[in-house]
């Protein structure tokens, strides 16, 4: 009776999840990309990451913030894991404004590995009057932002097409099929050989693209791989505990003469 | 409170015992004669103990790094999920926990409307639980609002509306609530200081809540009244600990899996951008445990209807012992009464889904069809089922049918499946 009940349940619940291509039908899909981090052991690229640093410094950095990330965080492990020399090089080849000294003056040094990212603008105001009234969003944890997460941030980096006839674009505004609505603000800024991989990988408009986006997925979850880590190890566990309990269960209810 | 008085073997025992009886108390609880035919419907409340504790403690070491400002709250968050030493599993827990705590609370409230937990004697449990279930609501609502998300925002500012709906006073309390002219910083700090207290109180009324079960004792699959203790129960440790202990490493199971694998698949995307007063997200949704009053709320044209409607929906509960006519608990001796059960399963689950799209065509006739049986099923069915309904044959106790299958084979045979 009740597993009759339930399977009827459940074909009812297919029914209504079935009805939902309806409303996302105005809408593609991101391409599907087969990412080093996805699933249950899912790790980075340490490759990936550093080229996609790379990208993230040469051109993205000019408008995006990434506010919560330190330098310290690239030779972090489960990051980009640049050495801690490297991180100390990367971090002096910023200016940090700091203060105020002793005089209550602001100055300037060199970044530290302890300081934040630095920010282009010097607030979301001025990031939108310097980008035609679109603010550039600040990537931290711009893939946990987005319904499709990585693969929706590389899908929009090589979704820019001409417009279909009949569509006419404003001035500073693009055409992209991935874009909700189509008009996104940003101009395609990646074409082949752009920025000169240290590595000698070639850099394709595909390539970087796979890069920044393992990059802001690293940099939207750092303890992604600390976290598939625990999680394999705390089931196992669990699944362990979980035997010798039932085996318990089994052996205390066995005095009486009742079903568990 | 226990049936035979309980004496500590140690002279200091003795001692404290005799000014606060709280070993006999831990008597009581231990020796609790439990119905020996509790099946693992029966093992969610001991499950959400469990869910409201991991939230307070993760609760409070999330307070102590957490910062209730407008400016600071959304980088404060990340600041735990960056900096704080294991503060992504910490925040993990307490977000995921929070959708296991109403599914665990959802499954525990559809057990009882089963097997007619709420009938009497047991009324006053029910609405105590009630009550901790709209303490919950609030206690999810706000604590949501607290990262200052995109999400958070929105779903304040519709939520806070509400109240706005109400005649002539409702703008008043809506600003009187936002402690502001809009939801804005005030708003901000005193859902914090709410979100930190409602979980005490929840506390409080399980204390209530599981003191009131124990003056009638629980309920069962089969609905009967049964003798305690007897040959029907067993004490609670360690028959009953066992058993919830089995069953609440399988919650946490699942639990892990959504917090180490899938961490952010109930949340909304939305809620990872920074709260913004000038861009409203093109589809508001809160939280999916709360979905099915919103596709309620949503599925009357007029507002005031819309809030009346949705307030009813959770309000009809507390006088559902009463609209419910049949004199037998236990939906398994009551085939037509069964068949609206798992009707009323699929219609709120329908709300649930239609409350997460946007409230236009085919979702919005749904909606309204949903309502209005959500409505229908304990206003007419409830009451006229209970009275027409001819029920199957209800054994003596719990073991006999069992036991002595050999005189009604029949009869049996029939618990034994069901149960």
């Amino acid at each position: 009776m009740i597993k009759s009940n339930i399977k009827l349940l459940f074909l009812s619940f297919l029914l209504l999840i079935s009805l939902r291509p309806l409303q996302s039908a105005e809408m593609i899909d991101p391409i599907k990309v087969d990412w080093s981090f996805k699933g249950l052991t899912g790790t980075f690229d340490r490759a990936s990451l550093q080229r996609g640093f790379q990208v993230y410094k040469e051109v993205c950095a000019s408008c995006h913030s990434m506010q919560y990330l330190s330098y310290r965080n690239l030779g972090e492990p489960g990051g980009p894991e640049f050495s801690e020399q490297e991180v100390k090089a990367i971090a002096a080849s910023f200016e940090i404004e700091d203060g105020p000294d002793s005089q209550g003056e602001m100055f300037t040094r060199p970044g530290k590995p302890s300081d934040k990212f630095k920010s282009p603008y010097p607030n979301v105001q001025a990031a939108t009057a310097a980008n035609g009234g679109a603010y550039p969003p600040d990537m931290s944890v711009l893939v946990k932002a987005r319904k499709g997460g990585a693969n929706y941030i590389y899908s929009v980096l090589v979704g820019y097409e001409d417009p279909p006839a009949g569509v006419t674009l404003d001035d500073g505004v693009y055409y992209n099929k991935y874009m909700a609505g189509n008009k996104i603000k940003m101009p395609n800024n990646l074409m082949d050989g752009l920025v000169e991989y240290a590595d000698g990988t070639e850099s394709t408009v595909d390539q970087m693209a796979k890069d920044v986006t393992t990059f802001l997925a690293w940099a939207a979850e750092p303890e992604l791989e600390e976290r598939h880590r625990t999680g394999v190890k705390v089931i196992i566990y669990l699944i362990l505990l979980t035997i010798l309990v039932y085996l318990s269960m089994k052996k205390i209810w066995s005095r009486v003469d009742s079903e568990v | 409170m226990s049936e035979q008085e309980y004496t500590p073997k140690s002279k200091a025992g003795k001692w404290f015992n005799d000014r606060l009886p709280l070993l006999t108390l831990g008597a009581h609880l231990t020796d609790y004669p439990t119905p020996k035919n509790l099946n693992y419907w029966w093992t969610f409340g001991g499950i959400l103990t469990f869910c409201l504790i991991t939230q307070i403690v993760t609760g409070i070491v999330l307070a102590m790094h957490y910062v209730a400002h407008a400016d600071l709250a959304f980088a404060s968050v990340e600041h735990i999920m960056r900096d704080v030493n294991y503060g992504w599993l910490i925040r993990y827990i307490h977000s995921n926990g929070a959708s296991m705590f109403f599914l665990a609370v959802y499954i525990h409230i559809f057990r009882s409307l089963f097997y007619g937990s709420y009938k009497s004697p047991r009324e006053v449990i029910w609405i105590i639980g009630l009550m901790i279930y709209l303490l919950m609501m609030a206690a999810a609502f706000m604590g949501y609002v607290l990262p200052w998300g995109q999400m958070s925002f929105w779903g304040a500012t519709v939520i806070t509306n509400l109240f706005s709906a109400i005649p002539l006073v409702g703008d008043s309390i809506t600003t009187w609530l936002w402690g502001a002219y809009s939801v804005d910083n005030p708003t901000l700090n005193r859902f914090f200081s709410l979100h930190y207290l409602i979980p005490f109180l929840i506390l409080g009324l399980v204390v209530l809540h599981i003191w009131a079960l124990h003056v009638p004792g629980n309920n069962n699959p089969v609905g009967i009244d049964i003798k305690k203790p007897s040959k029907d129960t067993v004490p609670f440790h360690p028959y009953i600990t066992i058993k919830d202990a089995f069953a609440l490493l399988v919650f946490m199971i699942i639990f892990a899996g959504f917090v180490f694998f899938t961490p952010n698949v109930l949340g909304h995307s939305d809620n990872y951008i920074p709260a913004n007063p000038l861009v409203t997200p093109a589809h508001i949704v809160p939280e999916w445990y709360l979905l099915p009053f919103y596709a309620i709320l949503r599925s009357v044209p007029d507002k005031l209807g819309g809030v009346i409607l949705m307030f009813s929906a959770i309000f009809i509960l507390f006088v559902l012992p009463w609209l419910d006519t049949s004199k037998v608990r236990s939906a398994v001796f009551r085939p037509i009464y069964r068949q609206f059960f798992w009707i009323l399963v699929i219609d709120v689950l329908m709300l649930g889904y239609v409350g997460a799209m946007p409230a236009e065509g085919i979702y919005l006739v749904l909606a309204r069809v949903g309502t209005i049986y959500y409505f229908l099923h304990f206003i007419v069915v409830m009451p006229v089922v209970g009275y027409l309904e001819k029920t199957d044959p209800i054994p003596m106790s719990i073991s006999e049918p069992v036991l002595t299958g050999g005189t009604e084979p029949s009869l049996a045979r029939k618990v034994n499946d069901k149960v």
